[in-house]
């Protein structure tokens, strides 16, 4: 009785789960084998391993890769230095912060800044280096993706941090390490759920960015993400669009399985 | 300045900001191989000491000496000096063998004699054949004893122990005071150790320091603290105490609860108000006409070891005492104590000028015998 009550709960997550994760993912593989005449086929999976597929699939993983290290390279030690901070929570907040305006928005907001006339050139030639072409190159993509990703990365981060006994850091130095030392053999080692559970939340998105490739980096990029927005909007081939959003979800389980967590104890 | 002081601090304060100072111009010595316990409730800057001996803190002022040397700008890593952490800290990441390894991987030892040197610190500590086990796998007892092997691995001069047994039950917590006694003699290191459990101690310490309110009340062996305290703090802090105003009539003759009484303090002024203290295990019962002192029961506990009494004078004061024999609420009592069992404080006293006046007093004695 009481257990069959308990059940009655479940059923808005269950509905929830089917229609809108579920019932989604089966669409998805299900229009992965059709051609554009409705037909079935496995001539798009074919056409994911030609060369073109493939160099694209690498080129996502390339990028996704520079955007998730610049994004840790710069959130870890903010992170650190934030849980070292006396207001923490509210710096914390300030950072976050952005992440709220839509991303569209910032988008935008920085066509404006590192256009031809935008204030980054002004502040090039204040400095007498002159006009440079910064909008639509690798470099314009991949700061304001990092720009955009850096909270996500900071967050699990700073939890993992702030949650650190801080006696472990006395007993290290206790025991003779240095701070760098205590660093990598103590500090790290215990922070590394949240760089995993940080890498993930910037690393699977990454992959399939398409926005931003197209305001910031001019469809010079073309990822993953790109490939399919053109596939459904623009060449109508939704079959081969399906087969790379198959594969996305491969990949990112892949990924998901590949960094989850194991749990510790943490005393 | 002896040469056999280990550690010693020379007017040492610590004060964080505008707050009143952890620690106030403390001045001490620790001699080599012996057993310290920095005794205190929460607060009077026990542990400020410990972490400025293990050089975690820097003190705000005064000097600090380890083996003669001056280690005020010695960080800990370069401090010859262990700790073992109130809540162990042992590395979560890590298991057995590494958290006692870390130190010794630290200082670039050979992979052999690191093994040797952690199974030999395993087995000090009674924890053979625990190497490969996580942290989290073992009991509160174990982790102490894992915390204990982690810091004697390293050799220190001097092991610093911030209140390690609190975290334990009562009977696994009077098995580890033999153990560390033990351990320590076996060692011949330098033991200080941090508690607020007086009677742990009195139980393992060969000196104690008491502290309250980032000052060392007292200092001394178990015995001259717990039969001589200095001052009411000590006194109520160190065990159950009667603690009663009295005035000081002539060297050796005090009075107090309407009598006078002849005791074996002196060196004081004539007519002096003092505080008197007698123990609740030195009163006796007795018929009330026996008794020095006549009192009626008002009420009685069971405490395993003794029954806890308390009683009310004509005066309307009150008498603890501790005993193995039974009363009834509402008898009339006598109680008997020794002169020896009076012991009598001079109100505001320091230590230095209590030590004193028991050094005059006895040279007095000396004298007069003489």
């Amino acid at each position: 009785m009481k257990v069959r009550g308990r059940n009655i709960f479940l059923i808005p997550y269950m509905l929830w789960i089917i229609i809108f994760v579920i019932s989604p993912i089966l669409l998805v593989v299900y229009y992965s084998f059709l051609d554009l005449d409705g037909n079935f086929t496995l001539s798009n999976y074919q056409t994911f391993f030609t060369p073109v597929y493939l160099k694209m699939t690498l080129n996502s993983f390339w990028y996704a890769f520079l955007i998730t290290a610049f994004s840790l390279l710069i959130a870890y030690p903010t992170a650190y230095l934030l849980t070292k901070t006396k207001y923490k929570q509210l710096w914390l907040l300030l950072i976050i912060l952005p992440s709220w305006i839509n991303l569209l928005l910032k988008a935008y907001a920085f066509l404006g800044i590192f256009g031809t006339y935008g204030f980054a050139n002004a502040m090039l030639e204040v400095f007498g280096i002159g006009k440079k072409q910064i909008l639509f190159t690798d470099f314009s993509f991949i700061f304001v993706s990092v720009y955009i990703f850096i909270p996500f990365m900071i967050l699990p981060i700073f939890n993992a941090i702030d949650k650190l006994n801080p006696s472990l850091i006395d007993a290290s130095r206790d025991l003779g390490s240095s701070a760098w030392m205590t660093f990598r053999r103590v500090v790290f080692p215990l922070t590394i759920d949240g760089v995993k559970s940080g890498c993930q939340v910037v690393f699977i998105p990454a992959l399939s960015l398409f926005m931003l490739t197209r305001l910031i980096a001019g469809n010079r990029v073309i990822t993953l993400g790109t490939a399919v927005e053109q596939h459904f909007l623009v060449t109508q081939n939704w079959g081969m669009g399906a087969t790379i959003a198959v594969f996305l979800i491969i990949i990112m389980v892949l990924i998901m399985f590949l960094t989850g967590n194991r749990k510790r104890g943490v005393l | 300045m002896s040469n056999q002081a280990i550690i010693r601090f020379e007017k040492v304060t610590k004060q964080y900001d505008e707050d009143p100072p952890v620690l106030n111009d403390v001045s001490f010595e620790m001699e080599r191989g012996r057993f310290y316990t920095l005794l205190g409730p929460s607060g009077c800057g026990k542990t400020t000491i410990l972490r400025l001996i293990a050089g975690l803190i820097e003190p705000t002022s005064g000097k600090i000496y380890i083996d003669g040397k001056l280690v005020n700008d010695v960080p800990a890593n370069k401090r010859q000096v262990n700790t073992v952490f109130q809540d162990y800290a042992l590395f979560p990441h890590l298991n057995v063998f590494e958290n006692v390894a870390f130190g010794l991987r630290i200082k670039k030892l050979k992979k052999e004699e690191i093994k040797q040197k952690v199974r030999e610190a395993l087995r000090f500590v009674n924890l053979e054949g625990y190497e490969n086990r996580e942290i989290k796998e073992m009991s509160g007892g174990q982790r102490q004893r894992v915390a204990i092997a982690r810091a004697i691995v390293n050799e220190p001069e001097v092991l610093l122990l911030d209140e390690p047994l609190s975290a334990l039950d009562l009977k696994l917590r009077t098995e580890m005071q033999y153990e560390l006694r033990e351990l320590q003699q076996r060692l011949g290191i330098t033991f200080v150790f941090v508690t607020h459990d007086q009677e742990e101690a009195l139980a393992m310490s060969d000196e104690i320091f008491v502290l309250n309110n980032g000052v060392i009340q007292q200092r001394g062996t178990p015995t001259d603290i717990y039969d001589e305290p200095i001052n009411r703090f000590v006194a109520n802090f160190i065990g159950e105490s009667n603690i009663l105003k009295g005035r000081m009539i002539q060297d050796y003759l005090v009075e107090f609860a309407g009598k006078q009484f002849t005791c074996v303090d002196g060196g004081f002024n004539p007519n002096e108000t003092v505080e008197i203290v007698i123990r609740p295990e030195d009163l006796e019962i007795t018929p009330p006409e026996k008794g020095k002192i006549q009192v009626k029961v008002d009420s009685q506990l069971f405490r395993g070891v003794h029954y806890e009494i308390c009683c009310y004078d004509q005066q309307g004061t009150e008498w603890i005492i501790h005993t193995t024999k039974k009363v009834n609420v509402g008898d009339d009592i006598g109680l008997y104590f020794e002169p020896e069992a009076i012991h009598v404080m001079r109100i505001g006293e320091t230590e230095e000028e209590f030590d004193a006046r028991l050094e005059a007093y006895h040279e007095q004695g000396v004298a007069n015998e003489g």
